[in-house]
């Protein structure tokens, strides 16, 4: 399936990619209101991969009942709507609405999002969500009772134990965890002296963190009795048979997207003819 | 850079541009955005297009090593491109081309597409060395003047400078048949020119419409990466603005929806 954040709503890789060939759909997340985003410079290039801090620019959650769903429902595979919020309530308001809607087939919870700190949420210290078992656990046990609908934790790398983390999201009843999302990092302007990027810190992604997300994925495959989706750098077939090794059971592909429209094609054909192989 | 892409030839407009993945492995990681400087080919069946860099960076250094007959992944045309005045105007209405530097990419393609236009350009470079495109226009039938920072050649200054000369040297514009007026302003180059450029036109009620440049990553909308800053349409307030994408909703804008970038 293709990751949250970089597939948009599907119709930007309409005519680029055959859409009805992915696993799954899993949407730009989505909030209650719209919000504009971070300021510029958004996106910044590393050594095999990128920062970014886009800030969970969207239109909200009545643009996207209206105007992105219709045509994602029709698509014809599995929708999954990645949804955020100030608060635990908000999640679960957000996952009341979706449960609604038919062409929905499973929301994941965005509780790992780096660039959106400082916004009120109960963790202390500006954290993010999945930093904290118990914030974690309180969202998708929030989220759990709003919706009986496939719900998935997307979980961050940026903590000591991911699977204490992944264990609350099970605890909580999440049918899924999907790990995991972007590092946090920064870039400088040697001239300047200043961050290259408007929001200071953003999300690092992009072939270079996937040995990261590999043994976390290894870590929380073994610990939990709920599949893991893996996602985090995969670029080739190649990359997504080692995660499936690791013990993940899905895999979603990310900032590949952003090089490669039909890297997704590419994956699934090359997983294809390896299992077929073995 | 001209590269056989049938397609893309076929259907590009001026001020679009390609995503060109310059190396086939993670270094450089992302594509870089070109404009199409040119399409060619005879009528319908143009075939080739071509693109116009500097080399500043790894990408294009890489693309610069790159020899006939190798094949590069590209993706277009991307983007919206410009607003071609309509046909049916009597008598013709006349266009002001303004570039800056490499900023010259993309005109060189749209002077083409206005070549039944009547067409000043003007062509601003720091130094003689770097004047580009000057025949290619005057083949075209543009007058052409010329501004080079060092004042190697033309007029010594920024092409801002020239422009708000000829600007002011224009009769008001508003509802007036100006025999002099350009009925349209195309620009590309630096931001702080353009923005120069945008508040002069809107000042003068002049069409006017720019190309930015943004870095990106997608080139289709999905990251919402290369974000622009631009007048919202429903407030009139001098702060609100909102988000655009360089990519899909631009690269080129309308000059009245121009901020100036906050540092």
């Amino acid at each position: 399936m293709v990751a949250s954040g970089t597939f948009g709503y599907a119709k930007e890789f309409e005519g680029l990619v055959d859409l009805k060939k992915l696993g799954a759909i899993v949407t730009k997340t989505i909030t209650l209101k719209s919000r504009t985003g971070n300021p510029m410079p958004r996106t910044c290039e590393t050594a095999s991969g990128m920062l970014n801090a886009i800030g969970l620019q969207n239109e909200g959650i009545d643009d996207f009942i209206h105007e992105k769903l219709p045509y994602l429902s029709k698509i014809g595979v599995p929708i999954i709507v990645s949804i955020s919020g100030d608060s635990a309530d908000e999640f679960c308001e957000l996952a009341k609405r979706l449960d609604r809607e038919k062409g929905v087939d499973g929301i994941e919870l965005n509780l790992s999002c780096p660039n959106i700190k400082g916004r009120g949420f109960s963790v202390k210290g500006g954290r993010l969500i999945a930093q904290d078992k118990d914030a974690t656990y309180n969202v998708v046990k929030k989220a759990r009772g709003a919706t009986s609908k496939t719900l998935i934790a997307k979980l961050s790398p940026n903590v000591t134990d991911i699977v204490e983390i992944a264990e609350a999201a099970c605890k909580a009843h999440a049918d899924s965890v999907s790990l995991i999302n972007t590092l946090i990092g920064m870039a400088i302007d040697i001239e300047t002296r200043k961050p290259i990027l408007g929001n200071i810190t953003g999300g690092l992604s992009g072939p270079c963190i996937k040995p990261i997300a590999l043994r976390m994925v290894w870590e929380a495959a073994k610990n939990i009795d709920r599949p893991v989706i893996g996602v985090g750098g995969i670029a080739t077939a190649e990359d997504a048979i080692e995660f499936l090794i690791a013990g993940a059971r899905a895999i979603q592909v990310g900032t590949a997207n952003f090089i490669d429209p039909g890297a997704c094609e590419k994956i699934i054909k090359g997983v294809k003819i390896w299992t077929e192989k073995k | 850079m001209a590269l056989d892409a049938p397609y893309i030839a076929k259907n590009a407009r001026p001020g679009q541009f390609v995503q060109v993945r310059c190396s086939d492995g993670f270094d450089p990681f992302l594509r870089r955005p070109f404009s199409i400087h040119r399409v060619k080919g005879e009528g319908s069946r143009v075939k080739e297009v071509e693109i116009l860099y500097e080399i500043i960076g790894k990408g294009t250094e890489i693309l610069s090593r790159k020899k006939a007959g190798e094949t590069i992944d590209i993706l277009g045309p991307l983007g919206n491109g410009f607003t071609l005045p309509p046909s049916t105007l009597h008598p013709p209405p006349s266009t002001l081309i303004v570039a800056g530097g490499i900023g010259v990419a993309p005109l060189v393609f749209l002077a083409e597409k206005l070549a039944e236009i009547r067409i000043t350009v003007l062509l601003g470079a720091k130094t003689k060395k770097l004047i580009l495109c000057e025949k290619e226009f005057k083949k075209l039938g543009a007058k052409v003047h010329i501004t080079t920072d060092d004042g190697t050649r033309g007029c010594k200054g920024f092409v801002t400078d020239l422009f708000k000369k000829m600007l002011c040297a224009m009769p008001a514009l508003s509802g007036v048949e100006g025999r002099y007026a350009p009925c349209a302003v195309y620009a590309c180059g630096p931001r702080v020119m353009l923005e120069c450029i945008a508040d002069m036109c809107v000042k003068k009620d002049v069409e006017c419409e720019v190309s930015l440049e943004e870095k990106m990553a997608c080139g289709i909308g999905a990251c919402l990466g290369c974000a622009v800053r631009v007048k919202g349409e429903r407030s009139r307030a001098e702060d609100s603005y909102i988000y655009k994408l360089a990519c899909k909703d631009g690269p080129v804008f309308k000059a009245n929806k121009i901020i100036g970038r906050q540092v």
